[in-house]
């Protein structure tokens, strides 16, 4: 099971309490988990990654294991910690305001 | 006994705020859809309880929240339940693509920079919902950057009217809030007569349910652009009409209040003893077609009440002849701007006017504007006030 990390806006809009975790088939990437986690909530496609492109939104960063994997490929297999469930992906809005 | 529900979308949140027909007492429900900002709601002419909603951020991007009970519960249309494997795909009520296909769509070019460069075009949000006057499924939708679409099917889809963008959209600029298709009102005699506006593009209409559209703003006089009198280009900031004379038509522009007597193919000023003629609201009353309403702000410079007075200006005789409302409105040390979606009328006997201020005050008038009471001083900055009155 892989675990997800939402925030807050989208986490009401999907009506769930905290984490997501979600069994991801194949190698488990940044578009195997979108994809897993529209499937199970579609009322989140298009507030992460844009629809048709599948771009990340411009305010949105993906975290893993202390790192920024925003700017990685989107098939680049996720960190084994991740990818056991040990870890969570997170999903985070961007700082911005102040 | 009739009653009134006044729709209030700001800049953290939806509200709902009811009364009965005497609009002393009100209630105040909300806020939904906590600080997310709500560019409109708006509740269907034929089915009261049915109510869409605009709710975006900048981080999350564009939903639609629909509720079939009068705000007491939302779902995002399409997306509300747990798809089984079985179901096809839901969650699309969010997806404002443009139409670019061969069969009804138009190639997705450019539009005009604020520098006069070229730009590609951009969904960015919804700011205004138009439910149609005979079937509460049909809802068209007015986009930044601009352009209209249409659901048939209470908002779980939608598709873009893509001949607007071929009125001229290459010429189309941004005003200072964006390019957004800001108004959208549609001829209760006539369902396939609409008339839409943006900014900083103008006013255009369709006669044949949005086959085809064409610029109308003959007669608007624009110094801040390169011809003052081109076809497109005008920042047109709202439109209004009375029901029973459809093709009468008042507008709030930039700077200058107009009127069109012709459904908008020839416009003249009816700014007349105003104290500014900028603003951005502009609505009429509910039984009086020549009483017109309008929020006089300073300049394009300052967006500020002149002299810190909030004044409502009422015209009885269809424009140029206007007269201050100031009976409950605050008359010193007031700095508040009143946004374009923020004003509406309720259709009661005596017919009751509506505000909304950046300061958070929702102001109601129960006797046409004579005197005015802030339902709630304290909300958000109201981005948009839609009324409904129920039987």
């Amino acid at each position: 099971m892989v675990r997800i990390e939402l925030p807050y806006h989208l986490r009401r809009l999907a009506r769930i309490d905290r984490e997501v975790a979600l069994d991801v088939e194949g190698t488990v990437t940044m578009t195997s988990v979108l994809d897993a986690l529209e499937t199970h909530y579609p009322m989140l496609r298009g507030t992460i990654r844009e629809h048709g492109t599948l771009k990340r939104r411009p305010l949105i960063r993906f975290f893993a294991c202390r790192q920024d994997i925003s700017h990685d490929p989107v098939d680049t297999p996720l960190p084994e910690a991740v990818a056991a469930g040990t870890e969570p992906l997170l999903i985070v809005g961007a700082v911005a305001g102040g | 006994m009739s009653s009134v529900r006044v729709l209030v979308g700001t800049r953290k949140g939806a509200f709902i705020l009811t009364s009965d027909g005497q609009r002393k007492n009100w209630s105040v429900d909300g806020p939904h859809f906590t600080g997310w900002e709500i560019y409109h709601l708006k509740g269907s002419p034929t089915d009261p309880n049915r109510i869409y909603c605009s709710q975006t951020s900048s981080w999350f991007g564009q939903i639609i929240q629909r509720s079939d009970d009068g705000g007491k519960t939302w779902n995002t249309p399409g997306g509300e339940t747990m798809p089984s494997p079985y179901d096809p795909p839901g969650g699309v009520s969010n997806n404002f693509a443009y139409d670019t296909s061969p069969g009804t769509g138009r190639p997705l070019t450019t539009h005009q920079w604020y520098d006069g460069t070229q730009h590609p075009w951009e969904f960015k949000r919804v700011w205004h919902l138009e439910p149609s006057h005979t079937d509460p499924d049909v809802v068209y939708a007015g986009v930044e950057d601009a352009a209209m679409f249409r659901s048939t099917n209470g908002g779980q889809s939608w598709h873009e009217l893509a001949a607007l963008r071929a009125a001229e959209g290459e010429k189309w600029a941004p005003g200072a809030g964006g390019l957004g298709l800001h108004t959208i009102l549609i001829d209760p005699t006539n369902p396939d007569r609409i008339y839409i506006a943006i900014s900083s593009a103008g006013a255009f209409r369709t006669d044949d349910g949005g086959q085809s559209w064409k610029p109308i703003n003959r007669g608007l006089k624009s110094e801040y652009i390169p011809d003052p009198d081109a076809l497109v280009g005008h920042c047109v900031h709202r439109i209004a009409l009375h029901p029973a004379r459809p093709e009468v038509l008042y507008m709030q522009k930039h700077w200058d209040v107009m009127r069109t007597d012709d459904a908008g193919d020839h416009w003249y000023e009816i700014s007349g003893n105003l104290p500014t003629d900028f603003g951005f609201p502009i609505d009429v009353h509910a039984h009086e077609p020549e009483t017109i309403y309008v929020v006089p702000i300073k300049s394009d410079s300052e967006h500020i009440p002149p002299e810190g007075k909030l004044r409502v200006y009422r015209s009885r005789t269809g424009g140029n002849d206007w007269e201050p409302l100031t009976n409950g409105l605050p008359q010193k040390d007031c700095y508040v701007n009143v946004l374009r979606d923020a004003m509406a009328v309720d259709s009661l006997d005596d017919c009751g006017i509506y505000f909304g201020t950046t300061g958070g005050q929702v102001y109601a008038s129960p006797d046409g504007g004579d005197t005015w009471t802030p339902i709630v001083r304290d909300l958000p900055a109201v981005l948009s006030v839609e009324v409904q009155t129920l039987k």
